[in-house]
């Protein structure tokens, strides 16, 4: 089964940091801003520079191209970013199931980027990570910019593939109603420290 | 009927200089504050240009294959110089000045000396009279290029860092994420040349033919040199502008694909 450990991670601001998330488990993170919630999930998906270990299931890191890394472990960050100008073009393939489950409908493929709320892009976000069938994933406050409808639906639709995959899934969230609802264990950041 | 080669006297060149007093009133009159490094950068070039002239004159009577490589190397040294000063997110260290100096020394020298030893063929083959105008010529038109290419990568890459971020957490290779700033940087590089050669001869009659004539020289000749001289600057350009942004691009990422954007000055 595909757990998620990470052994004496750190950089500048962070750590070190030891934690493990078991398969299809979630490990809900908070902290006040600043604390490193961010710097950890950018650390362990190798976005900046770390000192450290992390596996996933049989797979090291440190033996792995970090994009195929990257492939294995998604991190969405809070805010997304996009390159084209419509949706489309930022997924090989886009699952219509997941469109449907999180309130789309197929012609939002077409829309332009720059037309879409902040809701709608951190929704797609995650879709987008998604359809790239990661192992694990390291969410960074998904729901910030959602109301309740659609945080359920994000919610539901994590669970959902996390039973699929047996992902391991760290998240990080403000709301304790939400830490409760999706994980499983709860730690919090302070100082750049899990404790 | 062709009149053969006109000297400049010293009081032709002051008449000349003295137009720039125009120049000069015209920024004081409307408060364009560049009346100083108008003066300067006149003065630079009055001082360079005779400098120049006096050191190919010599160049000419020794043709010293040492003192060529002198001059060579230190005009190579300065374009570099060059290249990284205009460059407003440049790499930080040796590969701020590195990087362009050595795409420029894969370009224009290369085709400098494929020029004067397959093309031109003078004896020797790096007599003065070729050589250096060529690689000045070579040197001045790719600085450009390179300089305009490494610094729309360098901004670009700094101010859509969001994007290359979201590709690489998606899995992409550093050369996925940067390829379209890449060809963008390398596109807006390549335009200057692309522009000259489009209006040469139309609207602008370019400097060389324009020397050429005026020193009593056939038109002919001067367009067939001058057309010798646009293609190895289009080449010599893509080729330098092709090297210094895969260079660059490459650096802005560590070998685990991670955007470093710490390693642009800022």
């Amino acid at each position: 089964m595909p757990g998620l450990a990470v052994k004496q991670l750190q950089r500048e601001g962070l750590g070190p940091v030891e934690l493990q998330v078991g398969a299809g488990e979630t490990l809900a993170l908070y902290g006040a801003s600043g604390s490193g919630k961010t710097l950890l999930l950018r650390a362990i998906a190798d976005l900046d520079p770390n000192q450290g270990e992390v596996t996933l299931g049989a797979h090291a890191r440190n033996k792995l191209p970090a994009h195929r890394w990257r492939t294995l472990l998604a991190y969405v960050p809070p805010e997304s970013h996009w390159w084209a100008e419509t949706v489309r073009p930022h997924a090989d393939a886009w699952d219509s199931g997941m469109l449907q489950a999180l309130g789309f409908t197929p012609e939002v493929l077409d829309w332009e980027i720059r037309r879409l709320s902040s809701g709608e892009r951190q929704r797609l976000a995650l879709l987008r990570a998604l359809s790239r069938q990661p192992a694990g994933l390291l969410l960074d406050e998904p729901t910030a910019n959602l109301d309740q409808d659609n945080t359920h639906r994000i919610e539901a639709l994590v669970r959902d593939y996390q039973r699929k995959h047996q992902a391991p899934v760290i998240w990080v969230s403000h709301d304790e109603g939400q830490r409760k609802r999706v994980a499983q264990r709860v730690g919090r950041m302070q100082g750049g420290r899990l404790q | 009927m062709n009149q053969g080669f006109i000297a400049l006297s010293p009081a032709d060149l002051l008449i000349a200089a003295s137009l720039l007093l125009i120049t000069g009133f015209l920024s004081w009159r409307l408060q364009l504050g560049v009346e100083s490094r108008l003066l300067i950068a006149a003065a630079r070039s009055t001082a360079q240009l005779l400098l120049l002239g006096l050191i190919l004159h010599y160049l000419f009577s020794t043709q010293s294959g040492w003192l060529i490589a002198l001059v060579a190397t230190v005009m190579l040294a300065v374009a570099g110089y060059e290249v990284r000063a205009r460059q407003t997110r440049r790499l930080r260290g040796w590969w701020g000045y590195g990087t362009g100096t050595l795409s420029m020394l894969l370009s224009s020298v290369t085709i400098a000396l494929l020029t004067v030893n397959v093309l031109l063929q003078p004896s020797p083959w790096y007599h003065p009279q070729y050589l250096i105008p060529l690689l000045g010529m070579l040197l001045g038109n790719t600085m450009t290029g390179i300089a305009v290419a490494m610094d729309t990568l360098g901004r670009e890459a700094w101010s859509r860092r969001g994007e290359i971020e979201a590709r690489l957490m998606l899995g992409h290779t550093a050369s996925e994420a940067i390829a379209e700033i890449r060809r963008g940087a390398l596109r807006s590089g390549l335009i200057p040349i692309i522009n000259a050669m489009t209006t040469a001869g139309v609207v602008s009659l370019p400097g060389m033919m324009t020397g050429q004539i005026l020193a009593g020289g056939d038109p002919m000749e001067a367009a067939k040199y001058q057309l010798m001289i646009l293609f190895l600057i289009a080449a010599g350009t893509a080729l330098g502008a092709a090297s210094a942004v895969l260079i660059m691009s490459r650096r802005l990422f560590d070998p685990r694909q991670r955007l470093r954007l710490d390693r642009l000055a800022s």
